[in-house]
């Protein structure tokens, strides 16, 4: 399988996923973005030595997945593409700051790697916050409640009409990839004399592709602006458990739940 | 160079999502203005601005190999989709791409993604275009052999343009995760450990986009920008604009390394505020404590984002002395959080499971 059929399946994977049917599914799409820029937002407000705080953060995700019945899995495979820039990051931490912060048993433990250790909890927890909201919500909805904020028709629609288009390009391009590296096996990519060639040929084809869609567009009545339907009621409802919840992400900010939680037992 | 939301602040994230904000408002203003005078519908762009939006996007997925290296490159298309749609709507499409990289395939983060229009779209969209692109492709030179002197402007202007704003790129995330306070890394040697992965980036991402314009000029010129232009739009004298540029580019960057590149621990604060024990800050009159207030005013401010501060310093308010917040009870609270984590997962998996069978035997 190649590079643009795995991204193909990943995306309709990702799609299928925004269209099944629970609790997290029917809230108003408004305001899980809500809950989830407010979630993303206090998790990487903390401070860099707070992974204990930190941890309680980790509940928030992992109950929203299994109410919206996805397995928790299911986001760990994307997290390929974030984490080689926050570990180039966070791996020099040890090295630079070796002060001894605590020691288990005989174990030293020091700022740097704590504060490593922190860094790659708020990036999962903020990938896993922002994939549950783009497998829970349809792409229409995001757009329509784009609409709501005020973001301009044009950059809304662009963004379906691309999300649309993309499987197309990715299903195009994977078909002449492979069509390539059944005619040149052994070779790890298109070669030199073809660099130009190869994606030229798909430009000007869709730039063809780009008018016929615009023709097809205006002939079923498109104005330069997509309509949406309404959402679902209940709209009251969703927001009242968003407010409870970013009330207890608040909570979990300013009072450390976690170590709370540790002294009911230690004690 | 796609940023992980865990890399930034939620204050420097804000700026950056003001600033790449405004510059897309101003795309849309631009555009609209374009569309007055061309009598031609916006909506019209929409279509094309979609489908190579997508493209661009799916030819990211091509491998392309480097002769005599065995290894292989890829795309990542700003500068070639300026060049086919022009700044404004290669702007726009760019932050379309960026955003379903964010939202499906969780390449970058939600919060980071203002920082990442920037670092990627704002420099290749405007900088490279603006700056490079465009002067080059304008200017007279070698005006005698139309068809040579096309392909020599094009490959001029993709190298340099794709080097000068991935190297703009990288400079800024390292200042933006440096201004964050994330890293212990110091600013020089992070600095000096982005931009040469990143000239090799530019020079492949270069080479590639200048075959595929090249080709498309040679088979439809009318799809580029810039190729098809009037005597009057010609400028003699824009190749020193580029010049300004690199120098510009070289200043910046090159003066963040020198300048920094000490291996002093903390960076920026170290620049700005000095060590006390160098005598620095009393060189040059800087504390970080007092830094210009002296008023009652100005206390009585401090004493309340003291308080209210999410990060008084990068700890917490109300335990500054022990950093970490950690104690016994913390590690035993997180190790019970965990736990808590995997028995709802465990749970969860077990209703589906059952929900799944029930399903079934319907």
């Amino acid at each position: 399988m190649n590079k643009a059929e795995k991204a193909s399946r990943e995306l309709a994977g990702a799609e299928n996923l925004a269209h099944g049917d629970s609790f997290i599914h029917r809230m108003s799409p408004l305001s899980k973005l809500a809950v989830t820029v407010t979630y993303i937002a206090v998790t990487v407000s903390f401070g860099k030595y707070d992974f204990s705080a930190l941890a309680v953060m980790a509940l928030f995700p992992v109950i929203a997945y299994q109410l919206a019945l996805i397995p928790v899995f299911t986001c760990f495979r994307k997290l390929r593409m974030i984490l080689p820039l926050v570990c180039a990051v966070g791996l020099f931490n040890p090295v630079f700051d070796r002060e001894i912060l605590f020691t288990v048993g005989s174990l030293r433990i020091s700022g740097g790697v704590v504060s490593m250790i922190t860094l790659m909890m708020k990036g999962v927890f903020s990938l896993m916050a922002s994939f549950l909201l783009a497998a829970t919500t349809k792409i229409e909805d995001i757009c329509a409640s784009l609409r709501k904020l005020h973001i301009p028709k044009m950059l809304v629609s662009l963004l379906l009409l691309t999300f649309r288009y993309i499987s197309v390009m990715l299903d195009e391009v994977s078909v002449m990839s492979c069509a390539y590296s059944l005619r040149s096996p052994g070779s790890r990519g298109v070669a030199v004399g073809a660099w130009g060639s190869f994606l030229g040929q798909l430009i000007l084809r869709s730039s063809d592709r780009a008018n016929e869609l615009y023709e097809s567009m205006v002939l079923r009545g498109f104005n330069g602006e997509f309509e949406y339907t309404r959402p679902q009621s209940g709209g009251a409802v969703s927001w009242l458990i968003s407010a409870a919840v970013i009330a207890l992400i608040f909570t979990a900010r300013f009072f450390n739940l976690t170590e709370a939680l540790g002294s009911l037992i230690g004690r | 160079m796609h940023m992980a939301d865990a890399l930034l602040s939620p204050q420097v994230a804000g700026v950056m999502y003001a600033a790449s904000a405004v510059t897309a408002g101003i795309s849309i203003y631009k555009l609209k203005k374009e569309e007055k005078l061309s009598e031609e519908p916006n909506y019209k762009k929409l279509p094309t601005m979609a489908v190579m939006a997508a493209l661009v996007f799916a030819g990211q997925m091509i491998n392309y190999a480097i002769p005599g290296t065995g290894s292989s490159g890829h795309l990542c298309g700003g500068m070639m989709l300026t060049a086919l749609l022009g700044p404004y709507a290669g702007f726009l499409s760019m932050i379309v791409i960026l955003t379903i990289q964010c939202l499906f395939f969780a390449d970058g983060g939600l919060l980071a993604l203002g920082a990442n229009i920037w670092n990627m779209a704002f420099y290749g969209c405007f900088v490279g275009y603006f700056l490079i692109y465009r002067p080059i492709m304008r200017s007279k030179m070698m005006s005698s052999s139309v068809k040579s002197a096309n392909r020599v402007k094009i490959i001029l202007a993709s190298m340099l343009g794709c080097v000068i704003t991935l190297q703009l790129g990288a400079f800024s995330v390292v200042l933006e995760t440096s201004l964050s306070g994330i890293t212990e890394l110091p600013f020089g040697s992070f600095l000096m450990l982005m931009q040469p992965i990143h000239l090799a980036v530019g020079a492949v991402e270069g080479l590639i986009t200048s075959a595929i314009l090249i080709f498309v000029c040679e088979a439809r010129p009318s799809l580029l920008k810039d190729i098809n232009i009037t005597d009057e739009q010609r400028s003699k004298g824009s190749v020193k604009a580029v010049l300004i540029t690199i120098a510009a580019v070289a200043l910046i960057v090159g003066g963040g390394v020198s300048l920094l590149a000490s291996g002093n621990p903390d960076g920026l604060e170290w620049a700005l505020f000095g060590n006390s024990e160098s005598g620095y800050s009393e060189n040059m009159g800087l504390d970080e404590e007092n830094f210009g207030v002296e008023s009652k005013a100005a206390e009585r401010a401090e004493k309340i984002q003291n308080k209210t501060s999410f990060f008084p310093d990068y700890a917490f308010s109300s335990d500054s002395e022990n950093p970490a917040g950690t104690s016994v009870s913390g590690i035993v609270g997180s190790v019970m959080v965990a736990i808590a984590a995997a028995a709802v997962c465990f749970a969860g998996g077990f209703f589906r499971k059952r929900a799944a069978k029930k399903k079934k035997s319907n």
